[in-house]
């Protein structure tokens, strides 16, 4: 029965949807003897809107699928909007009083207090200067208030937040190359693992941070996850071994 | 809306890179992006890509009174326009700083080094001139945007066709396109602007920085030049302090690097006169690369055909009224002329636009719904107007056989 209800989805996952698209799931009429069964509902993503037994596709994308029952939808985006607990790179444009206004890309800047870091008193500032680059999450992030960032977890611990420190080249790159790098088999990663040894850090507002021994390994990474946005698989396996035979 | 702010990160890799004579794509010190030049359907419309910075030039013309001072020369008038479509930092009827300078740039280089004769351009000496308008807009800011602004003027004016114009004594006669061949402005020469920028200090030079680069550059030097190695207009901004034989060096680049743009510019415009020679498409439309995202891309898709079948006999059966014969009959203007096939005007003016897909699609199999809809709707237009003169029985065969 609950394989029944997502049935019409569970078909089409892995194809190109368009806006408008919808789903209906029939509601159900027996009445479960045992009433602790619960109708199980589909948990929505992004690009997938619910309301009552219905589900309305709202970007054009490639459905996606988590057992049990998650769905969404992976569409291409340039433009960061912010969203609860995701880590992101964010440049610290002014300090006023306890508060930094750090820009995130997105429509608002977000504020990051001082005590938001690891170890941080009212004695002990962290040492943040404006222009810096800070790995923080949100921990306030919704349309109807300034989005606030930390640079601590849940139990106080940095666990790799914090400011960064020199060296190295931030790159604007699409939220779909964020999210493919950051996928647990990322197929990108491990090809740029057998290059050379580097330092990368992601953030999912759509900002990449790299850093190798040389400057020109640094551009040279850094030119390549530029042109992954636009090659398929094959292509850009076929990048990485010229640069591999090429040789530094 | 604020521009990213700089990071000081990206600020000290840049300058740094700089040093070690690197460039972020891999340039080198002295070499200019790609510059792409398309023109649009009107003359006098140009398109300039420099990298990913792209301006677009419009020229046009009309008859106004001369200046008082200047009664027998025509009017040459600039201007740029910063589009928010260029940089989120642009806005829209704001003069910025940026757009005083670019504009005051772009006059200096092309009016005071009277590159158009404008003296040609006068019709009725003290009464009636030619006023030239170049329009330059700005679609997209990756840096250099003198340089590609420059380029895109003077191409639009060498591209440019004024209407003709015929005095007889005291008559003055306009002629409209379609009656005489408008005719090209008369341009001396043609000075195109290199720009230099500067870094620590005056000790590292790049030539067409882009937009980060511009960002972290110290000052930058305009030299304007035509290939006959006359310089039109130089301009130093930032408050850098030159060296005599910086600036002379930097003068022998631009002019190696105008010749070369010159080059280009003439080859762009004998492509797009044989092109409309030729008769063949030109414009716009057809000078766009097609970019794709290729990302997600899927080699196919299928296409939703489970109930097609179902649906199109179902709205086969709807229309009541019987389908065409596949060999359309022939229709008699006038007693004792016939005329059969394709291309016949006289079935009524509904019919006009569905004629074609009719034609097409009467043959094609029933594959698609709306295929079979438009056939449905032709179907019933059809019927009315058609003048059936053949008393052969074949209609009726037909008929079934679509059935």
């Amino acid at each position: 029965l609950a394989s029944g209800m997502f049935s019409s989805l569970k078909e089409k996952i892995g194809e190109v949807l368009l806006p408008g698209d919808e789903f209906v799931f029939e509601s159900e009429d027996t009445i479960f003897l045992t009433d602790n069964v619960k109708p199980e509902r589909p948990v929505c993503g992004p690009g997938l809107r619910q309301s009552g037994n219905r589900l309305v596709v709202s970007k054009s994308g490639v459905l996606r699928h988590k057992p049990p029952h998650t769905f969404w939808m992976d569409s291409q985006q340039w433009r960061y909007v912010p969203a609860k607990a995701e880590t992101v790179i964010g440049i610290v444009t002014s300090k006023s009083g306890d508060i930094f206004k750090v820009d995130v890309g997105g429509s608002e800047q977000a504020s990051l207090s001082y005590l938001a870091f690891e170890g941080a008193t009212k004695r002990n500032r962290p040492n943040v200067q404006v222009g810096d680059l800070v790995f923080a999450q949100f921990t306030v992030a919704n349309k109807d208030m300034e989005p606030e960032l930390v640079c601590i977890d849940g139990s106080g611990r940095a666990n790799g937040m914090g400011v960064f420190g020199g060296g190295g080249l931030l790159l604007k790159v699409s939220l779909g190359l964020v999210r493919r790098l950051l996928a647990p088999q990322s197929d990108i990663r491990s090809d740029l693992e057998q290059l050379f040894p580097c330092e990368l850090v992601v953030g999912m507002n759509g900002r990449i941070w790299v850093r190798a021994s040389t400057i020109q390994q640094t551009l040279i990474i850094s030119n390549l996850l530029q042109s992954c946005d636009t090659l398929t698989a094959p292509q850009r396996r076929e990048q990485f071994r010229k640069l591999q035979k090429g040789g530094l | 809306m604020k521009e990213t702010p700089l990071s000081n990160c990206e600020r000290d890799f840049l300058l740094r890179a700089i040093e070690e004579k690197k460039r972020l794509d891999g340039r080198q010190t002295y070499d200019y992006r790609k510059l792409k030049i398309t023109f649009g359907t009107d003359y006098g419309c140009c398109f300039v890509d420099l990298g990913q910075t792209r301006v677009m030039a419009q020229v046009s013309c009309e008859l106004v009174a001369p200046k008082e001072n200047r009664p027998t020369e025509g009017i040459l008038f600039f201007n740029i326009e910063l589009s928010p479509m260029a940089s989120p930092s642009f806005e829209q009827g704001r003069q910025s700083e940026l757009s005083v300078k670019l504009n005051r740039q772009l006059e200096r280089c092309l009016r005071n080094s009277k590159c158009i004769d404008t003296e040609s351009l006068c019709v009725v000496s003290g009464e009636k001139v030619w006023q030239v308008r170049v329009d330059v807009h700005t679609l997209n800011n990756d840096g250099n945007l003198m340089d590609a602004a420059s380029v895109a003027a003077i191409t639009a004016l060498c591209h440019f066709r004024r209407p003709d114009v015929a005095i007889q004594g005291e008559e003055v006669t306009v002629f409209s396109p379609e009656e005489r061949d408008p005719i090209p402005l008369s341009v001396y020469h043609m000075p195109i602007s290199v720009s230099f920028a500067f870094f620590q200090q005056g000790t590292f030079l790049l030539v067409d920085p882009c937009e980060r680069e511009e960002r972290v550059m110290d000052g930058l030097l305009m030299i304007a030049m035509n290939k006959h190695r006359e310089i039109c207009s130089i301009q130093s901004s930032g408050g850098i302090m030159l060296l005599k034989d910086q600036v002379m060096r930097c003068s022998k680049i631009a002019s190696v690097k105008v010749s070369e743009i010159t080059e280009l510019i003439s080859q762009a415009l004998l492509n797009d006169k044989a092109a409309r020679k030729a008769g063949g498409k030109c414009g716009f439309a057809e000078s766009m690369p097609q970019d794709r995202i290729t990302a997600l891309k899927m080699d196919q898709t299928d296409v939703e055909m489970t109930n097609v079948s179902q649906t199109g006999s179902g709205v086969i059966l709807q229309g009541d009224e019987a389908p065409p014969p596949t060999v359309p009959s022939p229709v008699v203007p006038v007693p004792g002329v016939g005329q059969v096939g394709q291309g016949l005007q006289s079935w009524g003016l509904e019919e006009e636009e569905e004629d074609d897909d009719d034609e097409e699609e009467e043959s094609s199999g029933d594959d698609q719904v709306e295929e079979v809809t438009q056939i449905k709707l032709s179907e019933k237009d059809k019927k009315e107007a058609v003048v059936e003169i053949s008393d052969s029985e074949e209609e009726e065969v037909e008929v079934d056989k679509l059935n």
